[in-house]
């Protein structure tokens, strides 16, 4: 018998370890907090523009759970419809699957040159190193994309994914990786040089991937929604087009598309529609259509009866765009691929222990489910889960024994009039660095209010007295 | 198990109890305006709609590109072009196109986008790589919004679709709205009113 290998526990997200490195640039956290409130703001005019808005929301709401309670079929339809469009369609229980499909799919056609365009799937799959391992060249084909690629990192946003990145920077990064002038930074003139340098990556591609917007069961086709048009640029010059999905992506109908276009851009950017919405039904002549459908995780999520909203999600982005914790922390403070409030609710599902702290990572404000496109109930479910992480024996030590002592507290009105009375002469007469000792989280970057002088019971102890005597004028 | 089966066997395990499918409504739509309001959306998105008859756009298209050396064009009767998109074997030749003149079906109203599929395109391609892009529509093919679109045209019958709002753009630096991303520089719309 061997003996037992010592447990190797793998990192914990810590979000807001992540969030305090971000926000110790005041300026710069500022600026990355207007940025995305300024695209909220245009949401919020576009949104306003159409009359029927909140019709269309509870609606695409209402689609999407009747697909979910029926996926198992719509997939059959959808896949047996593509197939009959002459699209080979796959399925990938897994990421490696999904990675090792496209890789096959790639090998057999001897393609060593892929573009890419947004796909949050394939960050989610981790499918540019993996192919990269295996000499092919990825290049992602979204600018932002592009600029997070040649800065070696992963996307912040999943809508705007270079959004904490500043132009100046940029310049740098371009001067560096595509030879743009020393000091360029108008954003004119380096998209313009990224122009350039990605139709060069276009036009001597071998293969494209795009993501998936939406996939109709009925008409076995599917939708790729971009402003730049480097989805189409990709697919339409290569010999072989791969479309890479995530199995709830599906809706029942093409009269459905509607619904969800009307939401989708206008949620996410806050224009009335992105640029080109494109339906592929059929390859081109003489091309390859490939749709990988993909689980990883997402089938067992439909299980969860207090969750599987979630996967209602259009990947619009405005929950992220609104929040006051993501606005302020960034989106790689989050360490998921999908960041920000819908990120916090679909992670855990992955593995809870990892992402423990995302739950947390929010003031429960409510924002994300008011302008979400499908009505998810993000803050119900963020609530939700960190009653979870708290069952599984998560919650740090500390914070478990704050929670059990206030439960006694709160359980106990006799008790809780004490502590009050205590609670508000001890802030008045203890000196600051008491009140504000290492053990005190909360108050490193808070100032506690002036503590009352009574409590409201006691105030309205003393009222009700007065009115008890003038008992009998209100009738 | 396949990986097919496995999955479908668990999403049939875990799937909700069946909600009902909603009827889709199409909206109420104003009587008038439709054209107006496919203007002032085109505006928005960085495309220009001319209203004019069809023998005065190949003038207008001189005027506007007078450099344009390579010109597409899928509405022969309207603009000559100076190439053959059906001569073409291979879209990597359209790398130095310059100007695709095509028609559209559907007008949307309220996004200024307009359907175009690939039989109005000769290479699907050629909508993607050319400089710029100028659509000819009839002032009849609006509709007020994307239901109705979509009740208009079957988005199966050709092998690709695509709706265009504008020209080609990004924000993906600092948010600063640039024309001519990847695609088409400009968008202009010749809407036809005779």
């Amino acid at each position: 018998m061997s003996t037992p290998l010592p447990e190797i526990p793998l990192p914990v997200i810590d979000h807001a370890a992540a969030a305090a490195r971000f926000v110790a640039d005041e300026a710069r956290t500022n600026w990355h907090d207007a940025s995305l409130w300024q695209v909220r703001q245009k949401r919020d005019r576009a949104a306003q523009a159409v009359p029927e808005w909140e019709a269309l929301r509870d609606l695409a709401s209402k689609i999407k759970a009747h697909t979910l309670s029926r996926l198992d079929e719509y997939l059959a339809q959808f896949e047996e419809q593509a197939t009959a469009n002459g699209i080979q369609v796959h399925w990938a229980k897994d990421a490696a699957e999904h990675n090792q499909i496209v890789h096959a799919i790639l090998a057999r056609h001897g393609v060593q040159r892929l573009v890419k365009s947004k796909s949050m799937l394939t960050e989610e799959c981790g499918l540019n190193p993996y192919l990269e391992a295996q000499g092919i060249e990825v290049v992602d084909t979204d600018l932002g994309e592009r600029i997070v690629q040649l800065a070696g990192e992963g996307p912040s946003h999943i809508v705007m994914p270079a959004i904490h990145v500043k132009k100046e920077e940029i310049g740098a990064l371009f001067h560096e990786k595509i030879g743009t002038p020393a000091g360029e930074a108008d954003p004119g003139r380096l998209t313009e040089a990224a122009r350039q340098h990605l139709r060069a990556h276009f036009l001597s591609a071998d293969a494209a991937l795009t993501g998936v917007n939406f996939a109709i069961a009925e008409t076995g086709g599917f939708v790729v929604c971009t402003n730049e048009g480097n989805a189409d640029l990709g697919v339409h010059l290569t010999p072989v087009h791969i479309a890479s999905m995530g199995i709830e992506k599906i809706i029942p109908a093409a009269e459905h598309l509607g619904v969800f276009l009307r939401l989708l851009a206008r949620s996410a950017t806050g224009q009335d529609l992105t640029v080109y919405t494109s339906h592929f039904h059929r390859p081109r002549q003489g091309q390859e259509l490939h749709v990988v459908l993909v689980d990883n995780g997402r089938s067992a999520h439909l299980g969860r009866a207090d969750f599987r909203d979630a996967l209602k999600c259009i990947r619009c982005g405005a929950c992220i765009n609104t929040c006051p914790i993501y606005r302020r922390s960034g989106g790689h403070s989050y360490g998921s691929t999908v960041p920000g409030p819908i990120g916090s609710i679909l992670t855990p599902g992955i593995d809870l222990k990892k992402y423990q702290h995302l739950p947390f990572a929010s003031t429960l404000c409510g924002s994300c489910g008011d302008v979400c496109p499908v009505k998810i109930d993000i803050p119900g479910q963020l609530y939700r889960w960190r009653q979870l992480v708290t069952e599984e024996g998560h919650a740090g030590r500390s914070k478990r024994r704050v929670m059990a002592v206030a439960g006694q507290i709160f359980r106990n009105p006799r008790l809780f009039r004490w502590a009050g009375k205590l609670g508000r002469r001890l802030l008045r007469w203890l000196p600051q660095r008491a009140v504000y000792h290492q053990r005190n989280v909360w108050g490193r970057a808070r100032d506690l209010p002036e503590p009352p002088r009574q409590s409201f019971l006691e105030w309205y102890a003393a009222h009700r007295s007065d009115n008890a005597n003038k008992k009998g004028h209100d009738q | 198990m396949s990986s097919r089966d496995a999955i479908l066997q668990a999403v049939r395990q875990n799937r909700p109890d069946p909600v009902p499918r909603p009827p889709t409504p199409l909206f109420a739509s104003p009587d008038e305006g439709l054209t107006t309001a496919f203007v002032e959306a085109q505006k928005r998105a960085g495309g220009t709609v001319v209203s004019t008859t069809a023998d005065a756009i190949a003038t207008l298209l001189d005027a506007r590109f007078p450099d344009a050396r390579v010109i597409a064009s899928t509405a022969g009767d309207i603009v000559a072009g100076s190439m053959d998109l059906h001569a073409v074997a291979d879209p990597h030749e359209l790398a130095d196109l310059d100007l695709l003149v095509c028609r559209g079906v559907v007008g949307v109203a309220e996004n200024g986008a307009i359907w175009i599929p690939k039989a109005h395109l000769g290479h699907r391609a050629a909508l993607f790589i050319a400089q710029h892009l100028a659509i000819v529509l009839d002032a009849n093919a609006l509709v007020w919004n994307l239901h109705d679109a979509y009740a208009r045209i079957d988005v199966a019958e050709d092998s690709f679709g695509v709706f265009v709002a504008g020209p080609s753009k990004t924000a993906d630096i600092e948010q600063s709205l640039v024309i001519g991303a990847h695609g088409p520089r400009s968008l202009t719309v010749f809407l036809l009113t005779e």
